[in-house]
């Protein structure tokens, strides 16, 4: 038996700590700790309900504009504003955009170290590494190129001055490329930072900057006299070149890289899957969403129905008063202060994050590109069950494989890539609507004293299914909650010992060296974690409204 | 380090030319107001040396850093990863845990009063600090010991400036800026995010002279700060001319006029944004159609707000 403790947990968003108890060579046991807590929905209490998606915004800047989406689409529920379809297609273009940058980023910044050892790639033959290059790249460089890249490399290394690769876990047993894909993927990895930069400046072409857009509000979208041909060609022609990125470098890679690791197809997975499904491409939702809402149970290639009325949260291990799971109508959370909370110190087994634990119908479930891909899969979305048919037939693999480590990876790949795709038929729609004489992007509302109503802001983002529920009352934000993808996917065991996705996932995981646990670091990675938004506080339908003293 | 290994070669591995490095090196002069004659000097400054850098991250978003990697070319990003020698920052390290901790300590005892210190996000000082924990150890215990011992400590985003949204009213957390928490100088690179262009340049600066920018009563290099949104927004004529939106969507917005009566808060808002724009010049609030909310301002979450509403 041995205890080993992961913190900083690197190459995500926010403060993670990882606790497993190892034994016999495999997690035996597994903690999930979020160690930042902020309180964004105190703050937002008393403000403009207008100004709310700035600031759910700031929750995070890795997924920036999702926040701003859930927290428009919050306050239209509560208002029951109709947004024009100009507006819905300028969303969904910056989403879409969005979505480019933040899944290539994730694979090759956030994940990639934990499958490419980059001091393994000096022993790389460039000549090889080109035959490499030709035989499973979109983007093949020549012997000439490696032979610059290895020599770069080689010096960097040499000077003793690693940066960011110092003190990793290279030469572990586990790396299992071979250094020629390693020194190409080292090639992908420089790439891939200029290309996100490109995907930024889509999402600012409508949204102007990226991170933290400015283009929304409640009603719909700020651009109007923007809606030109200029930028439109702009977009399309930028979209293009990240297609080709996705089709050429990413999609590939990914496929190279599972080739190498399908062991890794029987480790990290879940049973039970949630998709709030986003992108309408009409007035009707959830009906229009072109990837659809649905669950998936028991592991079970079947669309179950999704009511989001059946979420609740329990905090029995979490840094909140409160013994019992409690729907959020008749919930009321109370973070611990001062002396009761310890120093905050994680304990097993008691309370050890700020993550609080969602359960949907009492159940575990994971959320994410994995959990939209099987919804989609199964819910008439045919490019994605094309994509994932090739994939699983390139690897030789059954849909089993899907729910993985592995399977999570490339589900976002497929996402990924086909949710680009669709996004130049969203391009050609606006076109279409502008040429019919369409330039209507804003839909007007009263929104004074006497406003009250209560909303929800759904939306399925790059880490999976997002909620803000607000509560509006004479004109102000009485309650605000988000319920966030993170959240769901890294939160903690629940009153009934039901552990959360990531720590379920880690159960049963080999680790080979638990001074180098890798293992860990690669199913974490996984799910992509946003931990600075996934801590929460305040319930979105009580009337309780739990005051801060603050001293 | 192999001193024939310089930038303008590193970068020709990536496709960058000499000619692209040294248009890069003429930017850089022109962000920081310096003359173009500049140029090679920072060429020069940026090939010399790579001298260490840690970046680290208390209760933030993680916006700050994402806008550091949209630097304002494409190639800008592999500068900076070639340029400095980034020792400590999770967003972007392969070491984790122990490891991870141990290149921080190596840093702060071997480098100590050598290196760079890149601080995002506020402090959280209730209760002791207890609301933000890395490796066991509060924001407030890491930020004191590394920022004593670097160089300079540079604060990048609104919230190790000034606290940003975690400080905004109710406060819950207690939390506070980098410099009010720990009683260190900084240099405050204010915004949200910060334009990564101002954060280059500010390195750079460094790098080229040896010293910090000339700051203003806040912290902001002047370089960037010094200059009014509105007195360098496209649409003052407007302004002028008495020509507002009154509603988003009416004809007023059609026609791009002034975006004062919907809340921009320009008129108090000190930034470059409107002279280097965002993301290599696509765009930028205003031109978007969108007021300014002041982000480069402290306080602004509770100053500036309500975003869309004319400040009285």
């Amino acid at each position: 038996m041995a205890r080993v403790v992961v913190d900083p947990i690197p190459r995500i968003e926010g403060h993670l700590r990882i606790e497993v108890e190892i034994q016999n060579g495999k997690v035996k046991d597994a903690w999930s700790s979020g160690t930042l807590f902020r309180g964004l929905e105190i703050i937002l209490q008393g403000r403009d309900p207008r100004d709310a998606h700035l600031l759910t915004q700031r929750s995070c800047g890795v997924c920036t504009l999702v926040h701003s989406l859930a927290g428009v689409r919050a306050v239209e529920d509560a208002l029951k504003i109709q947004i024009p379809p100009n507006a819905r297609i300028v969303r969904n273009l910056t989403h879409a955009a969005q979505n480019m940058h933040d899944h290539p980023v994730h694979f090759y910044q956030l994940c990639a170290l934990d499958w490419v050892d980059v001091v393994s790639a000096l022993k790389a033959e460039p000549g090889k590494t080109a035959d490499l290059s030709n035989a499973v790249s979109g983007r093949p460089q020549s012997k000439k190129y490696y032979e610059g890249l290895k020599g770069k490399l080689k010096a960097f290394v040499d000077s003793g001055q690693l940066g960011p690769f110092a003190n990793a876990y290279w030469g572990h047993p586990d790396y299992k490329l071979p250094p020629e894909a390693n020194l190409m993927a080292v090639g992908h990895y420089l790439d891939n930072l200029r290309q996100q930069v490109h995907a930024a400046q889509m999402t600012a072409i409508w949204g102007a900057k990226n991170p933290h857009l400015q283009g929304h509000l409640p009603g719909g979208v700020t651009v109007i006299q923007q809606l030109d041909a200029d930028r439109i060609a702009h977009y399309l022609y930028m979209l293009k070149e990240q297609i080709a990125f996705i089709e050429e470098v990413y999609i590939p890679d990914l496929l190279a890289v599972a080739g190498f690791y399908k062991h890794w197809a029987k480790i990290g997975g879940n049973k039970n899957f949630l998709a709030f499904g986003d992108f309408a491409e009409g007035d009707k939702e959830p009906e229009t969403f072109y990837f659809p809402r649905g669950a998936i149970l028991n592991g079970e290639l079947k669309l179950a129905p999704v009511d989001v009325s059946k979420i609740t949260e329990d905090v029995s291990h979490a840094w909140y008063e409160g013994d019992k799971p409690l729907h959020p109508s008749v919930g009321e959370t109370k973070p611990l202060m001062g002396d009761a909370l310890k120093g905050a110190k994680p304990d097993t087994n008691g309370k050890y994050t700020w993550l609080k634990a969602p359960r949907y119908e009492d159940k575990v479930m994971e959320v994410g590109p994995l959990a939209q891909c099987l919804v989609s899969y199964v819910g008439g979305n045919k490019e994605i069950k094309e994509n994932v048919d090739g994939a699983l037939k390139k690897l030789q693999v059954g849909p089993d494989a899907l729910f993985s480590t592995l399977g999570r990876l490339a589900a976002r790949g497929i996402k990924c890539l086909v949710n680009a795709k669709r996004a130049e038929k969203w391009t050609m729609d606006l076109i279409e609507n502008i040429k019919k004489g369409d330039t209507k992007t804003f839909t007007s509302y009263k929104l004074d004293e006497s406003t009250s109503g209560m909303g929800a802001g759904l939306a399925d983002v790059a880490r999976g299914s997002l909620g803000h529920w607000i509560n509006i009352e004479k004109g102000k934000i009485k309650n605000y909650q988000q319920v966030v993808p993170s959240t769901w996917n890294l939160g903690p065991a629940d009153a009934k010992g039901q552990k959360g996705p990531v720590e379920n996932a880690l159960i049963g995981t080999p680790v080979a060296d638990p001074k180098k646990p890798l293992e860990i670091l690669r199913t974490v990675h996984s799910f992509d974690p946003c931990i600075a938004c996934a801590v929460h506080v305040i319930d979105p339908h009580t009337n309780e409204v739990y005051k801060f003293r603050v001293s | 380090m192999d001193k024939s290994f310089d930038v303008p070669e590193r970068l020709a591995v990536k496709g960058v030319t000499r000619r692209d490095f040294m248009k890069f090196c003429g930017f850089m002069a022109t962000v920081l107001g310096l003359p173009l004659s500049f140029a090679p000097r920072i060429a020069e400054a940026v090939a010399a040396k790579r001298p260490t850098v840690v970046w680290l991250q208390f209760a933030e978003c993680t916006g700050c850093a994402e806008s550091f990697i949209r630097t304002t070319y494409p190639w800008a990003a592999d500068i900076v990863l070639d340029v400095l020698n980034v020792a400590y920052f999770e967003t972007i390290m392969a070491a984790a845990g122990d490891q991870a901790e141990q290149v921080l300590d190596d840093v702060v005892n071997k480098e100590k009063g050598k290196y760079i210190a890149i601080m995002e996000g506020a402090i959280p000082t209730k209760d002791n600090g207890v609301y933000g924990q890395i490796h066991g150890k509060t924001f407030l215990e890491i930020a004191k010991k590394v920022g004593q011992n670097a160089a300079a400590v540079i604060c990048v985003g609104n919230c190790a400036c000034s606290g940003g949204v975690q400080a905004a009213a109710p406060n819950p957390t207690g939390a506070k800026s980098i410099a009010e928490a720990t009683g260190l100088k900084t240099v405050n690179l204010n915004g949200c995010p910060p334009n990564a262009d101002n954060m280059v340049a500010t390195v750079v600066h460094f790098l080229l002279l040896g010293k910090l920018p000339a700051l203003d009563d806040k912290g902001r290099p002047l370089f960037a700060y010094q200059y009014l949104i509105h007195d360098n927004c496209e649409r003052r004529g407007h302004f002028e001319n008495e020509e507002f939106v009154k509603e988003f969507g009416d004809e007023g917005a059609a026609k791009g006029w002034c975006l004062y009566k919907v809340g921009c808060k320009g008129p108090e808002t000190h930034n470059n944004c409107p002279i280097i724009k965002w993301n290599q010049g696509t765009n930028w609030p205003i031109g978007a159609g969108h007021p300014c909310i002041g982000c480069s301002e402290p306080g602004f979450w509770d100053n500036m707000s309500p975003f869309y509403v004319q400040k009285s």
